[in-house]
């Protein structure tokens, strides 16, 4: 069964099985890899994408749920937003291992496109789901609240 | 696994755990050359373009390209902990590059250049070595290629070498001439590569002790970043195995037909752990090893239940074990007591669960064999590999790529994944393969931080002195049972498991530190920080509950314990310092300290938590001081602190892995839990400045957590906590 939809600006279709997750169709049938494989059940973030602009867990979003919607992974972040986390994840040196990072970045520009000036507390709400083994928490709260300034 | 695995030097990979005493020996001898002096250099008379058949090498650690970047090749594995920055600031110092112009790559699988001095022979990363190792000999590698840059730049100036200058990448003559690294790197490479090297003073370093950016950080800020599973190779297939429920179970037999008949699955194989379902994606293997049926024969398998197997270390830690160290007399003390404190402590098996589960890429051709992979032992899995598929060592080559983590999983002396991605390709034969653990893989894949128990007796006298110390342990060794045992484990003592606690600095006149070695078929390995992540926990909290069954502050306490190590009493007093120790604390809120040497680098630590009417707490801030000699790169030191501390919280407040009859009871991060955003403390991490040579800092962060936590929470609660996890909730004191 084909699926349409568009990925990071451009409409794509994939003659694939329609159960087929999200991350894996992205990653092996596109050949876009930045998106990554951490838990396959929703639980670690790692493969997190925008669909219609909110973040999703793609390696449990069916290939078949995103038929004429807008997927956008960490190659096709564009705007201020996701300039502005980009820029201070860099200066924070947020990144060890960095496998979870396209995940973190995608769940930080969405919470940012939402929220301007968000609190740890929404920090922590936003972040949540996203698990970073290298704990690279504290980089990661103090890059959302330098983002949030540059974008103030 | 057996005859076929390259045993190093006897006593070389032990210099990676040994004691202290020896460790230091080891330091002393391998860093014979001191600050500043001239240093021999050992390859001196072939040059590096000779040694490695690549010509653009000036030594075999650097390569200088016409356009004007500077290449350092990392033998260490980059896994997040900041290896390639730190090895290419030691490169870039002693050369006088620009930091915009340096890169770092992984090393190729090359025992003779890339050999960790740590381990021996052994190319490999771990024991927190990557910048202990590193410092002297890429000090001599940058000044000797800094050197052929200028015999290069002499000799096309006719100009005498000693006039010329080298800046931020630039040479320079006081007539005016000037070139670039690039404009002169190919006549550099031809140079003969100087006999002896001066070493910069280090008075005038500019990068080292500096901040200078991460050279990954643009690549994993922006999906860029290359991990093994993002290899893609023309024709690659996908593999996933269906290995035994039971650790020990084999395959008696397998029907593949519906795996087989799974849309996208290309082939079945046995492989010898299990069967391997190939697909040309990953969702079809996953499909297909959901339709393979395998019959296992479990008749050698570990069938017993972590509660079961830690009764029977409960009983086992009844009698005395094997020494493992053993000072003054301990029953003349025990007897002559005034006061005789005990206490058990019980750590369970922890998975390691790095964010990129195991995963190499594997390709066959005529001639050879090419892997890639975030490859932590790079010469032992090349012999392993070369091993299964018939071919010699030097027809595996190894491409290091950056690993999603790892925290010691990738790094087993079986190279249990390669050699599975091995001998996938070489039974299905057609493509490249890709094998990919899922994360249920990884949970139950075995390889765990041991389980243990300890018990500790501490003799008081009348004054409140200890006067007698005996700490016995009962786990599984990390090294029995592998080629390391007869190098690593000395007269039945497994360094790994008495880390910690065998070197144990506190003034106690006499003490006894013993080990039970038990045989479980749960395979084990290194886990951050080794056998610190369970010393450093009984050996902290048995020293506070002694603090407080003597009505000592724990800070004294320790102070008066430490006076003969200045580097542990540093670390505490400047932690104790920065935490604001002894002031008063609002409702709450309670204090709790740990030190820990751990890999030659000492750390303390100070915890503060937060405890809530209905017996809930949180940690809310660590306060760290941290001595690792010379800091290299003090932003990566604080965030390897930082990471430490994050992974041992972990540890401290997530349950373990159990067993039941053998089945590990976890599966997947929603009942294997690790520490979350909102979970993490406010951290500071201190430095304590120090001209000593440069140690690790990879793992020290992790031991002392834990520890100051359980002491907190005792502080404030008046109970004792004797195993990790601690509890969720406690009683209000």
């Amino acid at each position: 069964m084909a699926v349409t939809f568009t990925l990071n600006g451009k409409s794509v279709t994939l003659d694939a099985d329609p159960d087929m997750p999200l991350l894996w169709a992205v990653r092996d049938e596109i050949g876009l890899t930045g998106s990554k494989f951490g838990c396959g059940m929703a639980q670690c973030g790692a493969c997190t994408m925008h669909v219609e602009g909110e973040p999703v867990r793609s390696c449990s979003t069916p290939l078949a749920a995103v038929e004429g919607q807008k997927v956008t992974t960490i190659e096709g972040l564009a705007g201020k937003v996701a300039k502005a986390v980009e820029t201070a994840w860099i200066k924070h040196e947020v990144a060890q291992c960095g496998y979870c990072q396209s995940g973190q970045i995608m769940s930080a520009v969405a919470l940012l496109s939402s929220n301007r000036k968000p609190s740890d507390g929404d920090i922590d709400e936003a972040m949540q789901g996203n698990i970073c083994r290298c704990a690279t928490y504290v980089r990661i709260r103090a890059a959302i609240h330098d983002a949030a300034r540059t974008l103030a | 696994m057996t005859e076929q695995t390259p045993i190093s030097r006897p006593g070389s990979l032990a210099d990676a755990k040994m004691p202290k005493a020896s460790r230091r020996r080891f330091l002393q001898g391998a860093g014979a050359a001191s600050l500043g002096l001239v240093v021999g250099f050992h390859w001196a008379p072939r040059n590096a373009a000779a040694m490695t058949g690549r010509p653009e090498m000036l030594t075999a650690f650097i390569r200088i390209a016409p356009d004007n970047t500077v290449t350092v090749l990392s033998k260490h594995l980059e896994m997040g902990q900041g290896s390639y920055t730190g090895l290419a600031t030691i490169v870039a110092e002693e050369l006088d590059a620009d930091w915009a112009q340096i890169r770092a790559e992984g090393a190729p699988a090359d025992a003779k250049l890339y050999a960790n001095l740590a381990f021996g022979t052994v190319q490999g990363t771990g024991g927190s070595t990557a910048i202990a190792n590193s410092w002297d000999q890429l000090r001599k590698a940058g000044a000797t290629a800094r050197a052929m840059l200028v015999a290069a730049a002499a000799q096309q100036w006719k100009v005498p070498a000693g006039e010329i200058t080298v800046a931020r990448g630039v040479l320079s003559h006081k007539s005016g001439k000037k070139a670039s690294f690039g404009q002169l790197a190919a006549a550099a490479a031809q140079q003969t590569p100087p006999a002896d090297v001066t070493l910069k003073d280090p008075a005038k370093f500019q990068y080292i002790g500096k901040k200078v950016a991460r050279l990954d950080a643009v690549a994993k800020s922006t999906g860029k970043a290359q991990y093994a599973l993002d290899v893609r190779l023309p024709g690659m297939a996908t593999a996933l195995v269906q290995r035994a429920p039971l650790f020990g179970g084999k395959v008696k037999s397998f029907d593949a037909a519906a795996a087989k008949a799974v849309p996208g699955v290309l082939d079945v194989v046995q492989i010898s752990n299990g069967v391997a379902v190939v697909a040309k994606n990953f969702w079809a293997a996953k499909l297909g090893r959901e339709a393979l049926q395998v019959e296992w024969d479990d008749s050698a398998a570990e069938k017993r239940g972590s509660e079961q197997i830690m009764a029977e270390y409960k009983e086992l830690a009844r009698q005395p074990g094997l020494p493992a160290r053993k000072d003054g007399d301990v029953d003349a003390a025990f007897a002559g007591a005034a006061k005789i404190i005990e206490a058990t402590y019980d750590f369970p098996y922890l998975a390691h669960a790095p964010m990129e589960p195991l995963d190499c890429v594997v390709k066959l051709d005529g001639d050879g064999c090419e892997i890639w992979a975030g490859d932590q032992f790079q010469t032992i899995d090349q012999m392993n590999a070369a091993r299964v598929l018939g071919l010699k060592p030097e027809q595996v080559k190894i491409n290091t790529l950056y690993a999603g983590g790892s925290f010691g999983r990738r790094a087993n002396i079986v190279s249990d994944y390669i050699v599975e991605g091995a001998e996938i390709a070489k039974a299905y034969g057609k493509a490249p393969v890709r094998l990919v653990w899922t994360r249920e893989d990884d949970i139950q894949g075995g390889r765990y931080r041991p389980m243990y128990h300890h018990t500790l007796k501490a003799a008081i006298d009348a004054q409140g002195n200890i006067t007698a110390w005996q700490h016995r342990i009962v786990g599984q060794s990390i090294l029995a049972g592998t080629p390391f045992e007869a190098v690593m484990v000395k007269n039945g003592i497994d360094h790994t498991s008495v880390e910690g606690a065998a070197n144990l600095p506190y003034a106690i006149p006499n003490m006894s530190v013993e080990l039970h070695t038990t045989k479980v078929g749960v395979p084990v390995l290194w886990w951050r920080s080794v056998g610190s992540t369970h010393t450093a926990f009984a050996t902290e909290v048995f020293l506070d509950e002694i603090a407080a069954a003597t009505r000592q502050d724990p800070v004294a306490l320790r102070r008066k314990l430490l006076a003969k190590h200045p580097r542990h009493l540093g670390v505490l007093n400047l932690a104790a310092e920065k935490a604001g120790w002894g002031k008063p604390l609002a409702k709450g809120r309670m204090r709790g300290v740990a030190v820990h040497e751990s890999f030659s680098s000492f750390v303390a630590e100070v915890a503060e938590v937060v405890l809530q009417p209905d017996g809930s707490w949180k940690v809310d801030r660590v306060v760290a001081a941290v001595d690792c000699g010379i800091p290299i790169n003090p932003d990566i030191i604080r965030a390897q602190v930082e990471s430490g501390i994050g992974f041992g919280l972990s540890a401290t407040i997530k349950p373990g892995l159990s067993l039941t009859d053998g089945r590990v009871d976890q599966s997947n991060f929603h009942d294997y839990e690790v520490l979350r955003i909102h979970e993490m403390p406010k951290i500071e991490v201190h430095i304590v400045p120090s001209k000593e040579k440069p140690t690790g800092i990879g793992e020290p962060g992790t031991p002392p957590v834990a520890p100051a936590v359980a002491n907190a929470l005792m502080s404030g609660t008046r109970q004792v906590f004797r195993a990790l996890p601690l509890p969720e909730a406690v009683k209000s004191a």
